[in-house]
């Protein structure tokens, strides 16, 4: 078993990072992700590491260097948060289409403007389409579990796709949390060193990255979209080998007391531990409240979420970005699209909560609950709510 | 060349073979091609070096051709042509 250790989250990412035999990161710091780019340089720099550590200029420039090594063969990490995601954006879709790899660690933040360096969504949701595998964690302990497992789904043969894992700015990157680290011996038991698909090398020269036209594009687009999709079996098995290793178990769409529950909310990320809170104390009320917790956002695991609300009258969607001018926040427009075609579904509500790292106490979630509850006409449905703002 | 379905292609597209550019003849995309006026021509090779595809080369007898097969029909050799040799010609 791993050793039982307190540390700040976004340091005990870069430990677990470093335990992965990665041969290079770029990393170019931006609050809140920059303890991770700090820790991981004293890990390259003090000699604990085997790795390349590239100081780089920009998250353009980490993007490209990270794709650069990952299509030498290198196992290749990079992190960052808020406009370092941005500037990363253009790069994204060109290391799923090059089926490279990577793994990124996002310390998630809001997007300017106005410049804010606090926690909400609104940095990985432009980057949806991309053609990553992207996951949410909701506490240190998967922070950490992610960081490790990313590149056993990353690199499989099956998946050969980039992997982000979302971790809460502050929320969680700068916890103090207790967990366990798993040691290097059980890392090394469970991640086999990396098999590239392809490498740039002299004595065997391929193109990467090579241009196509009409005539190819929408073949390769449909090929990418496969593979996304058929990345979630991957993801399970190696979930489930987590498991069976670690002890902790992972899955798409996590429950917590809804299998009897009328209405239910749904969270990714850090809220979820404090909406569970919430969901307790509604129990204690006789309220029959169960919360769904989204770990896994691209592949979206339609059949894991079509099961866990299908019982329930009502459900509360929240979200941490917001689509201007569109129907809501991201995530509420995609649950509403996956259960369009249901005939059993639960009547959809949404809230908009926590933006530029806005405290959302226990009382704010069940104040949401009594909210949906006290809606008997159904007015509320299918419509979106700032939580919280001032009128 | 037959095209390859969505599950026939190499992952990531990597191409492994090398040259094979060559293979994709882009000289479909020309709308115009140049025609040399080999009165005119003095042979100084401006337009074998202002070619940005390559494909201006330079026959036994000294006078230059573009190879159709990759000519885009882009104009510039006929542009940079000071002795106004080349003649930029509509496709039929």
């Amino acid at each position: 078993m791993g050793k039982r250790v307190g540390m700040e989250v976004a340091i005990a990412v870069a430990e677990a990072v470093g335990l992965c035999d990665i041969d290079m990161a770029a990393v170019y710091p931006i609050t809140p992700q920059s303890h991770i780019a700090e820790h991981l340089s004293d890990l390259v720099a003090n000699g604990e590491i085997d790795a390349e550590f590239v100081t780089v200029e920009s998250e353009h420039s980490a993007m490209s260097a990270v794709i650069g090594a990952s299509g030498a063969g290198a196992r290749a990490f990079t992190a960052t948060s808020s406009q370092g995601l941005m500037l990363m954006h253009e790069l994204l879709p060109i290391a799923s289409a090059m089926r490279l790899p990577i793994c990124m660690a996002i310390a998630n933040r809001a997007i300017s403007g106005p410049l804010n360096i606090l926690n909400d969504h609104t940095d990985i949701m432009p980057q949806r389409d991309s053609g990553w595998i992207s996951m949410f964690v909701e506490n240190g302990q998967e922070a950490i579990d992610m960081s490790i497992i990313a590149f056993k789904i990353a690199e499989h043969k099956d998946v050969m796709l980039p992997v982000n894992v979302n971790i809460d700015g502050f929320q969680l990157t700068h916890m103090v949390e207790p967990f366990e680290m798993p040691t290097q011996e059980e890392v090394n038991q469970f991640l086999p060193p990396f098999v590239p698909h392809a490498t740039l090398h002299p004595a065997k020269p391929v193109t990467m990255g090579a241009f196509a036209m009409s005539d190819y594009f929408a073949e390769i687009m449909k090929a990418k979209d496969e593979a996304l999709k058929n990345s979630k079996k991957v993801i399970l098995e190696v979930w489930s080998e987590w498991a069976k290793l670690f002890g902790r178990s992972y899955k798409p769409v996590e429950t917590y007391k809804s299998e009897d529950a009328e209405i239910l909310m749904l969270t990714m990320g850090s809220m979820g531990e404090t909406a569970q809170m919430a969901i307790d104390e509604l129990r204690d009320k006789g309220i029959k409240a169960g919360l769904v917790k989204l770990r896994l956002w691209r592949p979206f695991p339609f059949e894991e979420l079509k099961a866990a609300v299908k019982n329930a009258k009502k459900l509360i969607v929240t979200d941490r970005a917001i689509s201007f001018g569109g129907p809501g926040g991201p995530v509420f427009s995609e649950i509403k699209s996956a259960l369009y075609a249901e005939n059993q579904r639960p009547l959809i509500y949404n809230y908009i909560y926590g933006l530029g790292g806005r405290d959302i106490p226990v009382p704010e979630f069940v104040g949401m609950f009594e909210k949906v509850l006290a809606d008997k006409t159904g007015q509320l449905v299918d419509s979106y709510e700032f939580w919280g703002v001032r009128e | 060349m037959a095209l390859k379905t969505w599950k026939e292609l190499p992952i990531g597209c990597v191409v492994s073979e090398p040259g094979s550019a060559s293979e994709y003849h882009t000289g479909s995309w020309r709308s115009q091609r140049p025609v040399w006026n080999d009165a005119k021509c003095i042979k100084c090779g401006i337009c074998y070096v202002f070619c940005p595809e390559g494909c201006v080369q330079q026959g036994e007898d000294g006078f230059f051709r573009a190879n159709l097969d990759y000519c885009k029909g882009c104009g510039i050799c006929a542009h940079e042509c000071w002795p106004k040799a080349i003649e930029m010609v509509e496709e039929e």
